[in-house]
């Protein structure tokens, strides 16, 4: 090597590090005896907040990686799965589709605008880094009850930080879900997802290579926000001390995004650059190493070239910030006066920062940082070892101790003579609140937006490539009610739910991504719930046949002690071969018949009813036949396809899964859409709020039609009801009335139960 | 003699529904180019668009940095000349700005984005958005907007009125706009500023295809040589 990293002066990055400083920075030391094992020396201080940035549990993936390996990834149409900036997948016509979801849990706990305005930055940066214009987002948000004043302003905050993010930068967001507990209180969890569409040919790796190339970092200037944002935020649980960690939260800037944006897909369709990656988690320290390291390249860094916001920064800061808005890109010598043009038209700053360089003498790729160029060495290590060669952790694992006692208490009866008016009032919500505050519709590819049909639905195009008749359907899932009492089981119905969702608007499942949150996973107790969610997640998606394309690990959500409940997020994508008209939405007509398609409903053990109304957290989840629930999702989309053809069928008036609240609420949703009630009978009391299995409830005129495909299918059908009235009645199989609202009242509880609480007199309109 | 029919689609950085607006203008078979805000020349043009998004970030105020784009004077000479000018949303936000159009959008009264399909009706035909379009028509639209509360001073909203210078308004005002006003046109009825997005509606598949007939009115007055069907108003 050229010089031994220095120590000298009173210059950070140059003096001794003091003993103990990783402790600071989030490392054990058995982790620091690692690094001097790696470097073979002791790490400067540059080096040190490297290695502590990227072997953090963010960035490492440390205690969960032994397990993801279990997720089922491949399929015919998977071009690039998990381990990417994003998941890529083919849609035909020459085109994919890139996708990839993300957490941004921490940030938003203290500060919620930014911290959800950068989560949908950075999701953003994830796609198009990959030549994907992207086209949607998603956002999953799980926040404290609401008459919980500090979740109140917490959901205000980062409803307000997506919609500030995502409509400036131009890019939709279609859909989304919302959960409130109260375990959510202290540690919310904002989940954002990406979609973007590229052309085949335009797909760009993250790599360096080419001796002598140069490294450009483009778009904002370095400054001191997120400073060991993945290390001191991301990986540690909250204790209180929320202000003091503000620094560590980064500042979001569309404007500069919606640039970079338009910058970076100009310069990829040109084919100007050799490889490129986002700036997210771990900053410079983090693209620098990866791009080297997926290159078996050495990389020169030189930072007194990087574009500094303030003045005095140290290497340290400059090489473990996480400003927002930056992407790191290889161009060949010849190209990098064009790629400079091209920036300039966007007002995009870009600066040569480093080159590439052909691996050491000794066949590894190494990492050089230096103050200058052929300046001091302030830090040096093989490329890849900041990421192959952080820490694995097989964690303790261990069951709950009462779990079977747990499991063994018998779930909830309804009373049979009883009126269930105010639990079902109790459990609408309206999300309008929310989705409304975000632009769904631009790029006018929104066929179904979000509220109108059980997955959003967008023509697959986007500006520069032409609709060619294709559809795409989108659901983002969760339910932590589920998974609270069966992780296993939970998951493997998320993802069910998940499925027939796109199903409802008539799509089969091309991919699927996911964002596992949990607990701390020093608590074996938390281990064992993120093993039996991947083990469930991965049980439906073969069962499925939904391969994974890339996910997102967000662990020690916890606050004051207590473990957030398992709460593995999906999102599903799904095609539509023909999309010439729009898939039935959530409604019927009056005069309709109700179909209830699938498996019969099993307890109410996990279910909303049981949670919110009786306080009721133990029993045994009803497990999901897989198989059967393949059978209904096919059916579903094979009766929703008829319609989206240019000659319906005309045979489906109305489609609506009925999950999450069981059918009663799945009944009142439709009923309130409509302007239109119903009449229905249910088997048993319990089936009004039992959730699983998933099931379908179609209304159509003709509902022998209807029993006929399902019997061909193999699928159970039973007709419930019939739609019309001013009223929802639901009665039991004595005949006894169970429910009896009319639609005025459904949709005032639809309104108060969520922007009733959130604004401050609720809207004219 | 001959004239342009292209419509040039005015771009700033941050401007987003720029391709939105060429597709719904190719939908309707006008030939439509989006031009960079820094281009001082507009001749090859017989209409111009300014669309919506967030041009310059919206930073200090929509379209308080945008009226002084070489663009924008080209797109005032063209103006004064009597041409066919639409700004949507954001677009209205930069026309206003540049004083084209009087008054100015303010926050909604509900102070938060607002992204919904609305209903509006059509006040006035004397404009180049509304001329092939009767007084009275309801269309349904979709409105994307933070600032979309349209005010003016007493004197300015009476001149409106009289003047039959609203050329939309909203039945179920979503925003808290004087008037209700969702769109209103200058003097000659040649430069119309409107919140709602004409492009969005383009579509049954998308929801609803109630624009087309406002942006066919405006492709209709560049046809005809700009100058809407209030040409002969056109002073000087």
């Amino acid at each position: 090597m050229t010089g031994s990293p220095q120590s000298a002066g009173s210059d950070p990055d140059r003096a001794v590090v003091p003993v103990g400083t990783h402790r600071a920075l989030g490392l054990t030391d058995e982790e620091y005896a690692g690094i001097e094992r790696v470097l073979g020396r002791k790490p400067t201080a540059v080096e040190l907040s490297m290695y502590a940035v990227m072997w953090s549990e963010h960035c490492s993936y440390k205690s969960s990686r032994a397990h993801l390996s279990r997720l089922p990834t491949e399929g015919p149409q998977v071009i690039l799965g998990p381990g990417e900036n994003a998941g890529v997948v083919d849609v035909g016509d020459g085109l994919a589709i890139a996708l990839r979801i993300e957490s941004h849990n921490h940030p938003s706990a203290i500060e919620p605008y930014q911290g959800a305005a950068t989560g949908v930055g950075g999701i953003l940066r994830d796609i198009f880094t990959m030549g994907a214009r992207p086209i949607a987002l998603m956002d999953g948000l799980f926040v404290g009850t609401l008459d919980d004043a500090r979740s109140r302003y917490l959901l205000d905050g980062i409803v307000r930080g997506v919609a500030g993010y995502g409509n400036s930068v131009g890019v939709p967001t279609i859909g989304g879900q919302i959960t409130t507990a109260p375990g959510y209180r202290g540690n919310p969890l904002v989940n954002v997802f990406c979609l973007g569409l590229l052309r085949r040919e335009h797909l760009v790796l993250a790599a360096a290579s080419g001796a002598g190339n140069l490294v450009v970092l483009l778009g904002s200037r370095t400054g001191r926000d997120g400073i060991g944002g993945v290390s001191v935020l991301a990986s540690s649980e909250f204790a209180g001390e929320g202000a003091a960690k503000r620094p560590s939260v980064q500042v979001a800037d569309p404007y500069e995004e919606k640039r970079l944006i338009e910058a970076c897909l100009e310069l990829l369709s040109a084919g100007l650059v050799v490889g490129i990656q986002d700036l997210g988690g771990a900053g410079l320290a983090c693209a620098t190493s990866e791009t080297a390291a997926k290159g078996g390249m050495s990389m020169e860094v030189d930072l007194s070239a990087v574009p500094r916001r303030e003045p005095a920064m140290s290497g340290v800061e400059v090489m473990t910030s996480e400003s927002q808005e930056r992407m790191l890109a290889v161009v060949t010598p010849e190209n990098f006066a064009t790629v400079r043009a091209v920036c300039e038209r966007f007002e995009v700053e870009a600066a040569v920062i480093g080159t590439v360089a052909e691996p050491d003498p000794d066949g590894v790729g190494r990492l050089r940082i230096r103050d200058e160029v052929g300046g001091a060495v302030l830090g040096e290590m093989p490329a890849a070892s900041l990421a192959d060669d952080a820490p694995r952790y097989r964690r303790p694992i261990a069951e709950p101790g009462d779990l079977a006692a747990r499991r063994a208490v018998r779930a909830a009866r309804l009373d049979p003579a009883g009126r269930h008016d105010d639990a079902l009032l109790a459990m609408l919500v309206d999300p309008a609140w929310i989705y409304r505050q975000y632009d769904h519709q631009l790029f006018l590819n929104t066929v179904r937006g979000p509220g109108e049909a059980d997955a959003a639905v967008l023509r697959l195009a986007a500006p520069g490539i032409a609709w060619q008749g294709k559809g795409l359907a989108l659901s983002c899932d969760a339910n932590p009610g589920w998974c609270a009492i069966d992780p296993r089981a939970g998951t493997a119905a998320t993802v069910a739910e998940s499925v027939l969702n796109v199903a409802c608007t008539g799509a089969r499942p091309l991919a699927l991504v996911n964002c596992l949150n949990f607990g701390n996973p020093e608590h074996p107790e938390v281990m064992w719930q993120l093993t039996e969610a991947i083990e469930g997640m991965s049980e439906a998606c073969e069962a499925l046949g939904v391969p994974v394309v890339g996910g997102n690990v967000s662990l020690y959500n916890a606050s004051d002690g207590a473990d957030i409940e398992p709460t593995p997020v999906v999102a599903v994508a799904g095609l539509i071969e023909q999309l010439a008209s729009p898939p039935p939405a959530i409604g019927w007509q009056n005069g309709d018949t109700l179909v209830l398609l699938g498996e019969a409903a099993g307890s109410l053990a996990g279910s909303r009813y049981a949670r919110d109304v009786l306080g009721e957290r133990d029993g045994s989840l009803s497990p999901v036949d897989l198989a059967a629930h393949l059978r209904l999702c096919n059916l579903v989309a094979e009766l929703v396809a008829a319609e989206c053809s240019a000659e319906p069928a005309g045979v489906l008036h109305g489609v609506h899964d009925v999950a999450d609240g069981g059918l009663a609420v799945a009944l009142a949703e439709v009923a309130w859409r409509s302007g239109s009630g119903a009449s229905a009978e249910v088997a048993r009391p319990e089936e009004l709020f039992a959730e699983l299995p998933p099931r379908a409830m179609i209304a159509t005129a003709d509902p022998t039609a209807i029993e006929h495909a399902a019997a061909d299918h193999g699928v159970a059908a039973r007709i419930i009801g019939r739609a019309g009235g001013g009223r929802l009645a639901v009665s039991g199989p004595d005949g006894a009335i169970l429910v009896d609202a009319p639609l005025a009242a459904l949709g005032e509880a639809m309104t108060a139960n969520l922007a009733g609480r959130l604004d401050i007199a609720p809207s004219a309109h | 003699m001959t004239h342009e029919t292209t419509v040039g689609v005015l771009c700033f950085p941050g401007s987003n529904c720029e391709h939105d607006v060429v597709a719904a203008l190719e939908g309707l078979g006008a030939p439509a180019r989006i031009v960079w805000h820094s281009d001082s020349d507009l001749s090859g043009f017989g209409g111009l668009v300014v669309p919506g998004g967030f041009a310059h970030g919206d930073y200090l105020r929509p379209g308080a940095i945008a009226r002084f784009s070489p663009a924008m004077d080209a797109l005032r000479d063209f103006a004064e000349r009597g041409g066919p000018v639409l700004g949507i949303c954001n677009g209205f936000q930069v026309l206003t700005e540049a004083g084209l159009l009087p008054g100015a959008l303010m926050r909604n009264a509900g102070m938060r984005f607002i992204c919904t399909t609305v209903e509006c009706e059509v006040a006035s035909s004397s404009s180049v958005l509304t001329a092939a379009v009767p007084a009275g028509t309801v269309l349904r639209l979709p409105v994307n907007h933070y600032e979309g509360n349209y005010t003016c001073s007493a004197g300015d909203l009476a001149e409106l009125e009289q003047n039959g210078q609203v050329v939309l308004r909203y039945r179920d005002n979503p925003n808290g706009s004087t008037g209700d006003i969702a769109g209103i046109a200058n003097r000659t009825g040649n430069v119309v500023g409107l919140m709602p997005h004409p492009e969005r509606a383009s579509s049954a598949l998308l929801g609803s295809a109630d624009g087309l007939p406002l942006l066919q009115s405006f492709v209709d007055a560049i046809a005809r040589g700009g100058g809407a069907s209030q040409a002969s108003r056109v002073a000087s």
